[in-house]
């Protein structure tokens, strides 16, 4: 757990402090980002957690320790530490850079190498690397070098000041994933910065959103800050398209899915028309042995025969539980009866209708 | 064969018989030459070393130092050497230091700017990961700032080699020994002055290459930029 209580930091020659009297609790095994535009301070907040730079006043204790207690080089050797311009030691082989900290903390040969080739398959990096020099690497795999470098002797903490900034976004978005997974993993404690409240919102279990003059403007989980913004300049900074970020935290699996107009094959055209009417709709879904056939106009039923004796239109794009509410947000604009159906490995599972995110949105 | 004639005197500019006779004489000027350059870039780089820490711990010396040095590279040698002599007297001594002298500016510019060169990030990583202040000089900047460091001794240690040869006014000077031997002469030897010359400019060239493949080799992370 780390603790900031009333810390306030003044560089010298401004009249007004980067942070300023800031109060903020980090719990155990949570990844808390930090966001705001530049000069909240954010940066400077998570360098006074690990000493590079030092706090005009106020006191930080990590798991109750205050972080003055021990001189700041012993300090670092238990807490990771990942930049964005990552810094990997230009003459140290991959190898080396990875085992910075053991290295410091006097573990011997053997272990070190076991842990080092631990670490590349933990970042699913190639060992063949070990021996290259940091300038041969790509930037996604420079930046995995550097998470892992961070997580060598296995510190509680990790401080992460916007470490995916460099890279394109397609690598980001691995590297966003793949930090999820670990974090499920390993359960650290991380405090990651980032101006970016997408991904603030998507790593963060709470995000901190600073303003300028380094003052809380909300602490919340991204479904709470995108619900209830506390104040103007939240729902200044989450911005226009605030309800779109929300639907990506909610998945389909988190609705009461609704069966829709849809019938079993063996129904007759009677049965669908009404069933569709239930909708008011002029299209009817057809399910066999529990699976979705595809669907039909109504005015194209003939009386007197069974549904499945018709023609139908596969649905062009179908949706998991496990995918997001913008994802289904997306499926039904693009879906010719302006709705989402959702399948699992078992079967149809039911539909989203337009109506029932508004009302999701609204809650 | 004595087509090429110098100062009207009809003496060879390659005298091999003259060579052949002197051997032992030019073997003894060139390892004094050798000897006198190592000596004065030794003590130079000590020196450089220990004021390029000062001046990392005390910032405020940087220009000062670079300003003394300036001043002291601008003095002619010859006058140098004229100022050194009473208070060193004729000798080793009054040549090394005066040669030691002109390596400082060239050695403590080249590190300094090496060491400021060394990135910022790759400093305050370091830091972060836990490194001691020492640890961060000796570790990373020293090595980083290598390459530079080795371009300002590759320099330095050209540039003595051709000074040495004025240390002769002293009773010093390696291979200007036969060059100012061979001007003095009546009349003057002129198989003196070219190998004296001849001799001073391959062990300038000898040294620079040695020095840049020594850099090579202790920069082995500099050989395989990728251009990406």
């Amino acid at each position: 757990m780390i603790t900031l209580r009333d810390v306030t930091k003044q560089y010298r020659g401004t009249t007004d402090p980067a942070v300023d009297s800031l109060d903020l609790q980090i719990n155990e095994g949570e990844i808390v980002t930090l966001v705001g535009p530049s000069g909240c301070g954010k940066t400077t907040t998570l360098k006074m957690i690990n000493r590079i730079i030092e706090p005009t006043s106020g006191t930080i204790t990590v798991d109750g320790v205050e972080v003055t207690s021990r001189p700041a080089h012993e300090l670092r050797r238990s807490i990771g530490y990942v930049i964005q311009q990552i810094g990997l030691l230009p003459h140290k082989t991959i190898e080396q850079n990875l085992v910075t900290v053991p290295r410091l903390l006097g573990w011997d040969g053997d272990r070190m190498a076991a842990r080092a080739r631990e670490l590349m398959d933990m970042m699913d990096l190639d060992e063949q690397l070990l021996t290259r020099w940091p300038s041969e690497l790509s930037g996604g795999q420079r930046q995995r070098v550097g998470v892992a470098r961070a997580l060598a002797a296995d510190p509680p903490v990790l401080l992460m000041d916007e470490p995916f900034g460099a890279v394109d976004p397609i690598v980001r978005r691995r590297l966003q994933r793949q930090l999820l997974d670990l974090q499920a993993e390993l359960g650290k404690t991380i405090v990651f910065v980032t101006h970016d409240i997408d991904e603030a919102t998507l790593l963060g279990d709470r995000v901190a959103i600073l303003r300028v003059g380094g003052t809380l403007a909300q602490y919340a989980s991204p479904r709470e800050l995108l619900r209830n913004p506390a104040n103007d300049f939240v729902t200044d900074f989450l911005g226009d398209e605030r309800m779109l970020r929300r639907l990506s935290l909610l998945t389909i699996g988190d609705l009461d899915l609704d069966a829709g107009p849809v019938v079993d094959a063996s129904a007759d055209a009677a049965a669908a028309r009404s069933a569709a009417d239930a909708y008011d709709a002029n299209w009817i879904g057809v399910t066999a042995q529990g699976r979705l056939q595809g669907w039909m106009w109504t005015s194209t039923l003939r009386d007197g025969r069974r549904v499945g004796d018709h023609d139908t239109t596969a649905f062009r794009v179908r949706t998991q539980p496990s995918d997001t509410l913008r994802t289904a947000l997306d499926a039904i604009v693009s879906s010719r009866n302006n709705v989402a159906v959702v399948e699992d490995e078992s079967g149809y599972r039911g539909m989203v209708f337009v109506e029932q995110l508004s009302a999701e949105l609204m809650a | 064969m004595n087509a090429l004639v110098m100062l009207g005197q009809e003496r060879p500019l390659v005298d091999w018989t003259w060579i052949a006779d002197n051997l032992p004489l030019i073997w003894d000027a060139t390892l004094e030459h050798i000897t006198l350059t190592v000596v004065s870039v030794g003590l130079g780089m000590a020196v450089s070393l220990l004021l390029t820490i000062a001046a990392l711990r005390w910032r405020w010396m940087y220009g000062g130092i670079l300003a003394v040095g300036g001043i002291l590279y601008s003095i002619p040698s010859l006058a140098a050497l004229a100022f050194l002599v009473p208070l060193f007297g004729i000798g080793a001594t009054a040549a090394v230091i005066t040669l030691a002298t002109y390596t400082v500016l060239i050695l403590v510019r080249n590190i300094m700017t090496g060491l400021d060169g060394v990135s910022e990030d790759t400093i305050e990583a370091a830091r972060g990961q836990g490194y001691t202040e020492r640890q961060v000089l000796l570790g990373v900047q020293i090595p980083l700032a290598l390459p530079v460091m080795m371009a300002g001794l590759r320099v330095a240690t050209v540039t003595v080699i051709g000074l040495v040869t004025v240390t002769a006014l002293i009773g010093q000077g390696g291979l200007g020994q036969l060059i100012l031997t061979g001007v003095r002469l009546l009349p003057p030897l002129p198989v003196m002055i070219v190998v004296g010359t001849v001799l001073s400019v391959v062990l300038a060239i000898v040294f620079d290459l040695a020095l840049l493949g020594l850099g090579k080799l202790l920069t082995p992370w500099t050989r395989s930029q990728k251009s990406a």
